[in-house]
């Protein structure tokens, strides 16, 4: 068995997807419930192989990559077909393996308009593929490919089940993450030559780096086409606008996967790429980077309160609280990643969760405008305790998920790694720890106007409001269940994650 | 050597450690597990129990709270043999740590104690940890820390709570949510023994945050109206700010410490000396802040007088008992910190000294235009918590505490008594709807005089004992010594005996005096009631004998039976506490403070006297000198307005965040940066369709299609803005990307 997870394990995890998607090729689009069994089961089958993977996984070496396979693949540029989990990746692909089931079992009664669950439920495939492909690549050009491949099914989730500003939402996120694409390609190239065009696996890149003597002016310039690749997708300051029409215009499950999954791929290939094989790089960005966090943090709040939309507003909180886990990684400290990593689970579970809520609350209200709720506690208590609690999470209070992920991130500002401002990220600190207040203030002020007080008129006597019904039901527990039992024993991720962020620092000598 | 630095000279001087453990320091976990288990079990099948959920939380409280005095009793019996001499069961066995680093001459140096006691040692405080996370390679636990003060605090909380289970069966019995009360009731108790029995600053932090959101969650009980949810969030936020504090502080202090959390590690540090000072000040005050909002000290008080929203019994368990007393709770348990960052010792005043002194004032004069009889606890209960701050600040540790201890008995037997009245009175808490109760609610009435007795501290009763330590304490009476001269606050404390004495004489005055001028019909209520009234006026009449003077333990004839709370509670002889001195009873301050606040209850009494024999319904004079004077009136509006603070706060700061600055920085997003997007994405768009239209098209393809081109190209820039051509832009990027690739290559 073991052999065989070594050999394949990780293969079989990444391409399940897509044979179940091209099995559903051939089933007529008139069969739903088959294609909404097939789809389920694929990723039932894909989450099992997951299991069995991170069952064997070695957790006392867990900085040491696992399940490794490296084989050839386009030989012309030396690019390999190299993948294999350590302590980083393995969170992230957990957290993947969890949310798209989740998602299509949402999906079995509640398909967005224009219906057509074949290609929908195909779609929602192709990105499972693209996204536990680029958490196993070890190689850029595999990355790249994998980051690629997350983005067309994307576009037309948004473009073809979105709102009524599909297409230009659709287009904007598009070309804007393409655009950043593109720039972290000419830095893959250009670090590909100058280190001597032999290789694009990553761990010899970070290697070659050092022995090719690439001129720092050389290692900023990359290290900057990658800021702009990673840091659209995160997205950060100034970089976000795509984010809010993407979220608001995308369909419940595109926007589930967008928040829980897709921003990770961002910030994961800051920790698992730029840093690691650019340490000297980092230093130079990381200022900058803590910069655009913090006024990410504050930003992203002041954006918050200023919505009408319940929507577009948990949309915007993305931009804030993706600023504590690119403050994390800004620290260049083994604590601030951990954090950093930390926060990313957290937010994937609990920003999910409540796309899944504003989701439900559309199917019901018709209408997100947050003037027009009210009441939701009286109409819907158990969804609205599970708002209440999911916005509590969310706020970072601690027992919940959220807290993990922000107060180390504050914690490790305050002493960064050698070569950064300690005055400089302690100022940062601070703006950190006020934007919790904020987090607070809209977070409980949407609590306020949705859950509390009495429904309005409108919707006082409507028949179609009715409770958290069993698909939600099987969808949301594993959630909550995560954000409590992550809440009080965060060595769940800690311990994993810890030694892999140890060992990808060490060229930063700290 | 040791006289160097003469501030930690004397805290060198360290007994042995005297270790003492037993099974109930070992598992006093297993009590706020007990109750986050009732929580859950409520939660979940509370609903269909036949007394809804109420007999799980009573059963459970009750448990802990036989828990928490048999502790208690131990602790005590332990605590007496080691006075006497017992050196523990494993002294010999344990190597001393010398975290001070003076060598040898530390160990045997025990002679630190007041002129005529016999040096005094306290067992050491009993750890217990489990691994929490790790990060960085460290391990960080959560845990179990049993010593004299969170003992206190166990049976104190779990006392308080057990009574405020039983009232509620009766108060809040009917009520819609009345399962989700009772579970909420647990989740408090759990969360507040978790923070009491931290043994790290982290798991402070957790427990923390956790008692407020269950203060939100009991605040907006009813959150059908607004009102209440406001206040639910007033509470919280308010308490946020204080938490920016918090954070840092504790960040500060966990770098300072050179990485650790662990609380008896820092104030072992702290007091040795090895922390910067700096440090410690900046902590110290980023800390105040979190106390400020926890604790309700003025400017951050302005959340408590609304969290009365809630529910009574939860009024007097959460915003006056217990959960309010975190922050003083937080200043004891890292007294060390704020020892030496404030310089407490030898000085007239320091940020804790000044922001307890002006808390208690302010607290204090603002109850007197109140109507509301839960508002005037409230406030006082704002003015007592700047008492305790005060004692704390002027180095008077024991006193703080034992304030803390007595109020918590007193306070609550006022604020259930306040309940017994509303529930009496339909409902209403307005004191110009109350008057001549005491006939009709004599239970109620005997109950809430000795409690104002109590906070008023008149003499035997509770308040008198630990309000005359403090004001010793302060070190500003002939003959008290103490650890400082603080003028200030010792000014201010007197000023509130004053005030405290005349705001509890208007309120039994007003409520209990005179006719009733509701339109209810008030009665007397059932012993669900009235027998935790009894029980907490009994204690809110012996609990300060617990800590009484020596010299009147003396006259009373009781050997060793003084300063016993101080034995039981304050550490001596250890590494991780300061070596504080102790300020001298005093009988002549004693005398002056009770005429002080006897002269000032005289007066409010003989004014509303008055005012009932002019007009028997009146509750306030409407025209004399008094409402005429324009300074009076100002005056009288300042503290209705509650200084305008809550204008402040509401409108300017909340309201401007929320409406212009939100407003402006969604704007910027929309206009400027999204702005900045939609730009480019049209140039591009029009780039590639100059390109197709003239250099492709055009000059290719131009002469035949020349016809075509204009009925189509007006529809195809719309379609263009509208949906794009993405393959033509991923054509262009991707070529752009290359060429750049080289251009950079070649260039670097």
């Amino acid at each position: 068995m073991t052999e065989f997870l070594n050999d394949w394990g990780i293969s079989l995890m990444v391409f399940l997807p897509l044979i179940g998607a091209a099995l559903m090729a051939f089933v007529p689009a008139s069969q739903e419930e088959n294609h909404k069994t097939i789809a389920l089961f694929t990723t039932l089958a894909t989450g099992l192989v997951g299991i069995l993977l991170i069952a064997d996984f070695d957790y006392d070496n867990s900085d040491v990559l696992q399940f490794a396979v490296d084989a050839r693949w386009i030989e012309v540029i030396n690019a390999r077909y190299t993948v294999a989990m350590d302590g980083m990746s393995l969170p992230l692909i957990a957290l993947t393996l969890l949310v798209v089931p989740l998602v299509i079992i949402y999906s079995w009664n509640h398909i967005p308009n224009p219906g057509n669950p074949k290609t929908f439920l195909m779609l929602i495939l192709v990105l499972h593929t693209g996204m536990l492909g680029s958490f196993v690549a070890q190689d850029l050009v595999l990355f790249f490919v994998f980051f690629e491949v997350v983005l067309l099914p994307m576009f037309f989730m948004i473009g073809v089940w979105g709102g009524e500003d599909r297409l230009y939402a659709s287009l904007k996120f598009f070309l804007y993450t393409l655009f950043g694409s593109a720039l972290m390609l000419v830095s893959f190239l250009a670090l590909y030559v100058l280190a001597g065009s032999s290789t694009f696996n990553m761990v010899q890149l970070a290697e070659n780096v050092v022995t090719e003597d690439i001129s720092k002016t050389a290692q900023v310039l990359i290290f900057g086409g990658m800021f702009m690749g990673f840091g659209i997708k995160v997205p950060m300051f100034p970089f976000h606008t795509w984010l809010p029409d993407a979220h608001t215009q995308a369909p419940t499950q595109g926007s589930v996967i967008l928040a829980a999954v897709l921003l990770k791929l961002g910030t994961y290939g800051f920790i698992r790429i730029a840093i690691p094989i650019l340490p000297e790089a980092a230093v130079e960005w990381a200022p900058w980077i803590g910069l655009l966090a913090v006024i990410g943090i504050i930003y992203g709040a002041l954006g918050c309160l200023a919505q009408t939309d319940m929507k577009r507003l948990i949309a915007f909180s993305s931009v804030a609280h993706m600023g504590y886990v690119m403050l994390g990684i800004a620290t260049l400290t083994d604590f601030g990643i951990n954090a950093a990593i930390f926060g990313m689970v957290a937010h994937g579970i609990i920003t999910g969760m409540l796309f899944f809520i504003a989701g439900s609350i559309k199917e019901r209200y018709h209408t997100l405008e947050i003037a027009r709720l009210g009441g939701l506690l009286v109409q819907a208590p158990k969804m609205g305790w599970i708002l209440a609690i999911t916005t509590m999470a969310s706020l970072g209070l601690p027992g919940l998920a959220g807290f993990w992920g922000e107060f180390p991130a504050i914690l490790a500002a305050y002493d960064p790694a050698p070569g950064l401002s300690d005055a400089l990220f302690r100022v940062y600190m601070v703006i950190a720890a006020i934007g919790t207040v904020l987090a607070a203030a809209y977070l409980l002020w949407l609590l306020q106007r949705t859950a509390f007080g009495t429904p309005s008129e409108e919707f006082e006597n409507d028949p179609h409001i009715h409770d958290v019904v069993t698909e939600e039901w099987i969808a949301w527990t594993p959630l909550l269940i995560l954000m409590v039992v992550l809440g009080f024993y965060p060595r769940l991720i800690f311990g994993i994650t810890d030694d892999a962020v140890i060992n990808s620092l060490l060229a930063l000598g700290g | 050597m040791l006289s160097t630095t003469s501030l930690f000279a004397v805290s060198a001087e360290i007994a042995d450690p005297v270790v003492k453990t037993n099974l109930l320091y070992e598992w006093v976990g297993l009590v706020p597990g007990t109750m986050a288990l009732s929580f859950l079990l409520i939660l979940f099948f509370g609903k269909k129990l036949p007394y809804k959920g109420a007999e799980i939380g009573i059963t459970a409280i009750s448990l802990s709270f036989l828990f928490a005095v048999a502790m208690a009793f131990t602790w005590i019996i332990d605590t007496q043999s080691v006075l006497n001499g017992d050196k523990g069961e494993t002294a010999a066995a344990v190597v001393v740590d010398d975290p001070i680093g003076v060598g040898e001459t530390a160990a045997p140096l025990i002679p630190l104690a007041e002129e005529g006691e016999k040096a005094r040692v306290t067992i050491d405080p009993i750890v217990k940890e489990f691994d929490w996370l790790e990060n960085g390679n460290t391990t960080f636990g959560v845990g179990t820390l049993v010593d004299g003060q969170s003992v206190m605090m166990l049976f104190v909380v779990t006392f308080i709570s057990l009574l405020v289970h039983v009232f509620s069966t009766d108060y809040v019995g009917g009520d819609r949510r009345y399962t989700h009360y009772f579970a909420f009731l647990s989740l408090f108790t759990a969360s507040m023994l978790f923070m009491v029995l931290s043994t790290n600053t982290l798991q402070l932090i957790v427990g923390w945050e956790l008692v407020g959101v269950c203060s939100f969650a009991l605040i907006g009980h009813w959150w059908e109206e607004k009102a209440n949810s406001d206040a639910a969030l007033k509470a919280f936020l308010t308490n946020r700010v204080g938490d920016i504090g918090l954070l840092v502080g504790m960040i500060t202090l966990y770098f300072g410490a050179g990485g650790t959390f662990d609380i008896i590690d820092i104030n072992s540090q702290a007091v040795a000396g090895e922390i910067d000072h700096t440090l410690l000040l900046i902590a110290s005050c980023c800390l105040m802040a979190a106390v400020a909002s926890k604790s309700g000290q003025f400017i951050l008080h302005t959340w408590l007088p609304d969290a009365m929203a809630g529910p009574t019994p939860v009024s007097a368990l959460i915003h006056a008992a217990t959960m309010v007393v975190a922050g003083v709770y937080m200043i004891a348990r890292l007294y060390p910190v704020f020892w030496d960052g404030l310089s407490i010792s030898g000085s007239n005043i320091n940020l804790m000294a000044l922001m307890g002194g002006i808390t208690c004032v302010f607290g204090g004069a603002l109850a007197f235009v109140q109507t509301d009889v839960k508002k005037v606890l409230a406030y006082s209960t704002v003015s007592q918590l700047g008492y305790m701050v005060l004692a704390l600040g002027v180095g008077a540790y024991t006193a703080g505490l034992f304030h803390l201890f007595t109020h918590a008995f007193f306070k609550a037997c006022l604020f259930l008594g306040a309940g017994s009245l509303s529930h009496a009175c339909h409902h209403t808490f307005d004191m110009r709807e109350m008057g001549g109760l005491r006939k009709i609610m004599p239970k109620t009435f005997a109950t809430f005089v000795i409690g104002s007795l109590a906070l008023a501290g008149a003499f035997p009763f509770a308040g008198f004992w630990s309000k005359d330590e403090i004001l010793a304490g302060a070190g500003v009476w002939p003959g008290t010594g103490g650890n400082g001269t603080y003028y200030i606050p010792f000014w201010f404390g007197m000023l509130t005996a004053a005030m405290t004495a005349g705001y509890m004489a208007r309120v039994i005055w007003l409520v209990f005096m005179g006719e009733y001028r509701g339109h209810a019909h008030p009665h007397e209520n059932g012993n669900r009631i009235t027998v935790p009234l009894m029980i907490l006026a009994f204690m809110a009449t012996i609990a300060g004998f617990l800590n009484m003077p020596k010299p009147f333990a003396d006259f009373l004839g009781i050997k060793d039976a003084g300063l016993a709370f101080e034995h039981w509670v304050e550490p001596a002889s250890v590494a991780h506490f300061p070596a504080i001195s102790h300020a001298s009873p005093s009988l002549s301050l004693a005398i002056v403070a009770s005429l002080v606040a006897g002269a000032a209850a005289a007066a409010v009494w003989a004014y509303y006297r008055r005012l009932h024999q002019m007009d028997p319904k009146a509750t306030a004079y409407t025209d004399s000198f008094v409402a005429n004077n324009k300074l009076i009136r100002a005056g009288h509006t300042m503290l209705v307005e509650k200084y305008y603070l809550d204008h402040l706060y509401t409108h300017l700061i909340a309201g401007g965040t929320k409406g212009p600055l939100a407003r402006a920085a969604y704007w910027f997003n929309q206009n400027v940066l999204d702005g900045t997007v939609n730009v480019a994405g049209r140039s591009t768009a029009s780039l590639g369709r100059f390109v197709y239209r003239y250099i492709d098209q055009g000059a290719i393809d131009g002469a035949v299609n020349a016809s075509g081109l204009g009925a189509s190209g007006s529809g195809q820039v719309l379609r263009g803005i509208q949906s794009g051509k993405i393959r033509s832009y991923a054509t262009l990027m991707f070529g752009a990307a290359a060429l750049l690739a080289a251009v950079f290559i070649v260039v670097v």
